[in-house]
């Protein structure tokens, strides 16, 4: 999930570009069902203008305009495409939104469409039809696309990148085990032999906003604790969040030394330079060992395995979504949606999809058959990144108050205080409702 | 030459025109002259920091308005342990560092002032750490200070085997916190050193002179001579240097950002985490406007009891 670049994830990224655009045809394995019909007239006259996050590889970017430029061809609505970096979009839509003006369409983060969901056209329709022809929308793009409790949609998740385990097969072997164990038990021994072996695992326990926060979300989702109740209240203070910081506090003696300072860039180095052997991380990782030279052995001995599921039902990781809004102030809304619908048929979102290596993982059930999940079985893993059933503030309604609270390690903190000893279990989870609290009291 | 075949020259004096006489004009020319230097303080002064205290009394987030609170985000503040915390830090970082930075500035400015081979290069080279952008300082700090690169870590373990496990500078609070200080002491010296050596090239020779015949020692010389006749830039250096310091920002974001557990938050990192990543603007805005009284009396504290007369006249309470 750290997404800093580094001269090696540049070279890796272009490595990629270059492989992507090697891939030939397009959705030829994406089962669509016909039928159903969109209305949208598109308004005479009509020009788009979108924000996006900026690319994980150059070939998505190059993809992307390309499906666009194919609208335009098709339609004669001309679409601006933006690239926003990462820690401004939120900012750029607070700013769309509240002033009226700007884009006529967003391709935001998580929350975003629920943040303003009364400035937003709604996209019931398109989703509606997008769903219906390609198998549904995964659990993870429901959550994120309608507005809590209803089947209103406000927002089109584009895909999600998520965390899983990144390890070591010969470190594993060395200690007895085949892959890492499903339960928490076993992943403490795991954690246990890795350290006496001297090849000991770490995670992010610092201000790493990305890769600190999947690991405390984890830690907490998986003993079956929870920032957020059903309404909206905070809900971490709860026996089973001391539990999960009990469990860290046996956990975290077998880190290496130093996660407590780890940022988002921390791990990548640590693993890569054979210091650290079990770790969590996006696709990225793994790509940018796989296309150096120096480190192709790292790569090849390197798997990835969804996060223990402990507790909880399903694996306890959301991931960060790519969440597509379309606001009320723009002239052209039909054109706006029938963009998006466009974007998301197989002709356009395969392609993508498979230039994006795997970085992205697809909304819609039926691209889990795209190539791009059989070009490397290694990153197989990924494709079902949208099947969470967990999200940012779970189980509460989505709202800005989760995003705040994830930009403000507070769940991070939480865990760091416990883990490292300087607060019993009780007083960190005290502590992390105190300042929840705040980000999820009730505005008048 | 004779005058007479000359004709007499007059002097025409030409009424002036409209616009000599505006620029004649002393009021209208006060409001020319200050018309820049005033609305760029109003643009850029005056209406970010009256935004910024409204902005305190308000709930409002990125994203919303809000609405007038009154002292509501204060109030929350008062109690938050980390807004304490970053208090602490603020003003014990700002403390050590000015004490460190001020000791060994003026003894690098002692030595800088004594003639030696190469001192206009010497003096470029002493610059340098203050030259450098802090934030490529910083991450040069910052992977001096990485829990597994450590470039000291490495020195120590792998080159002179005196310690078997890394050091560990940013893991736990109170390293973490005398990391930091090390290095804006290391960056802030050269500012010191220089201003303080600009100070000492402007005390007379001919007292030293008097004092060596008086048969003074090199440490009366620098109490009753040295140290006297600095005291004004000293003062004038001392309250920008607490300004700077309490006021770091990018140290500390680029090498911790306040972690570990919010142990070296500084008030401005605070206040950026919470206002612009956090989103919480006002409460953000609060902690910032928090920071306004810390400044005005070490500011005073400089002016006033440092640059007090009887002071820099040595002794005596005339």
């Amino acid at each position: 999930m750290a997404n800093i670049i580094t001269r090696r994830s540049l070279l890796a990224a272009t490595a990629a570009g270059m492989a992507a655009t090697a891939i030939g045809d397009a959705g030829a394995q994406i089962q669509r069902k016909e039928g159903g019909s969109l209305n949208l007239p598109i308004e005479s006259g009509a020009s788009l203008r979108m924000l996006r996050p900026v690319r994980f590889v150059p070939a998505d970017e190059e993809n992307w305009r390309a499906n666009c430029a194919r609208f335009t061809q098709k339609t004669g609505v001309e679409v601006r495409s933006d690239f926003v970096g990462w820690e401004d979009i939120s900012q750029q839509t607070a700013v769309t939104a509240n002033t009226g003006a700007g884009p006529d369409l967003i391709v935001g983060f998580n929350e975003a469409p629920h943040v303003y969901s009364d400035k937003l056209v709604e996209l019931t329709d398109v989703a509606e039809y997008i769903g219906n022809r390609y198998g549904g929308w995964l659990a993870l793009a429901q959550r994120y696309g309608k507005k809590h409790g209803t089947n209103d949609w406000i927002g089109l998740p584009f895909g999600s990148t998520g965390g899983p385990l990144v390890w070591r097969k010969s470190a594993l072997q060395e200690v007895g085990y085949q892959a890492p164990p499903d339960d928490l038990p076993g992943f403490l021994d795991l954690a246990k032999k890795l350290k006496a072996a001297n090849k000991p695992m770490g995670f992010a326990l610092g201000n790493a906003v990305g890769d600190g926060n999947g690991f405390a979300n984890w830690i907490v989702w998986s003993h079956g604790g929870f920032l957020v109740n059903e309404d909206g209240s905070v809900g971490i203070d709860s026996p089973e969040t001391i539990e999960a910081l009990t469990y860290l506090r046996e956990l975290y003696p077998n880190f290496i030394p130093g996660t407590t300072a780890w940022n988002d860039t921390s791990n990548n180095r640590a693993y890569a330079s054979q210091e650290c052997w079990v770790t969590m991380n996006g696709v990225s990782l793994y790509f940018s060992l796989k296309n150096d030279p120096a480190t192709r052995a790292i790569a090849d001995d390197t798997f990835h395995t969804l996060l223990p599921k402990g507790k909880a039902a399903s694996t306890p990781n959301a991931g960060l979504t790519m969440n597509a809004m379309v606001f009320k102030h723009s002239r052209y809304p039909n054109a706006a949606k029938a963009l998006l619908a466009f974007l998301l048929e197989s002709e356009q979102y395969d392609p993508w999809l498979q230039a994006n290596l795997g970085y992205w993982s697809q909304p819609l059930e039926a691209y889990t058959a795209s190539p791009v999940w059989q070009s490397d079985e290694k990153i197989s893993v990924f494709k079902d990144t949208m099947r969470s059933t967990f999200w940012n503030g779970y189980k509460g309604p989505i709202s800005e108050a989760s995003a705040s609270a994830t930009n403000d390690y507070v769940l991070v903190q939480m865990c760091a205080a416990a883990a490292s000893g300087q607060a019993t279990p009780e007083a960190a989870v005290r502590e992390a409702a105190r300042r929840a609290g705040r980000y999820f009291r009730r505005r008048g | 030459m004779s005058e007479a075949t000359l004709p007499r020259w007059v002097a025409q004096r030409t009424d002036p025109g409209w616009l000599a006489r505006l620029f004649d004009n002393k009021a209208f020319l006060i409001v020319v002259c200050l018309f820049p230097a005033v609305s760029l303080l109003l643009v850029f002064l005056t209406y970010p920091l009256g935004l910024g205290i409204y902005l305190a009394f308000t709930d409002a987030t990125i994203g919303r308005p809000g609405i007038w609170v009154g002292w509501e985000n204060f109030e929350y503040l008062f109690e938050d342990p980390i807004f304490w915390g970053a208090v602490f830090y603020s003003v014990f970082y700002t403390a050590v560092a000015t004490v460190g930075k001020f000791a060994l500035g003026l003894w690098l400015a002692l030595l800088l002032n004594n003639h030696l081979p190469f001192k206009a290069l010497l003096r470029a080279i002493v610059l340098l750490p203050w030259i450098v952008p802090t934030v490529l300082s910083a991450l040069a700090f910052w992977w001096i200070y990485d829990p597994q690169f450590s470039i000291l870590s490495y020195i120590a373990v792998d080159v002179l085997g005196i310690r078997e496990t890394n050091f560990d500078f940013i893991g736990t609070a109170w390293p973490a916190r005398w990391s930091l200080i090390a290095a804006n002491i290391w960056r802030g010296i050269p500012f010191v050193a220089i201003s303080l050596l600009a100070g000492l090239q402007t005390i007379s020779p001919s007292l030293y002179e008097a004092a060596l015949l008086d048969g003074s020692t090199a440490w009366q010389r620098f109490r009753y001579i040295t140290f006297p006749m600095l005291l004004p830039i000293l003062a004038i250096v001392m309250t920008f240097s607490i300004i700077f310091t309490f006021t770091d920002f990018q140290l500390v974001y680029a090498i911790t950002r306040g972690g570990p557990v919010n142990s070296t938050h500084l008030l401005a990192t605070l206040a950026f985490q919470r206002g612009i990543p956090g989103g919480q603007l006002a409460e953000g805005a609060a902690i910032a406007v928090a920071m306004i009284p810390f400044l005005v009396f070490a500011t005073l504290f400089s002016y006033f009891a440092l640059a007090r007369r009887k002071w820099q006249q040595g002794e005596g309470n005339d």
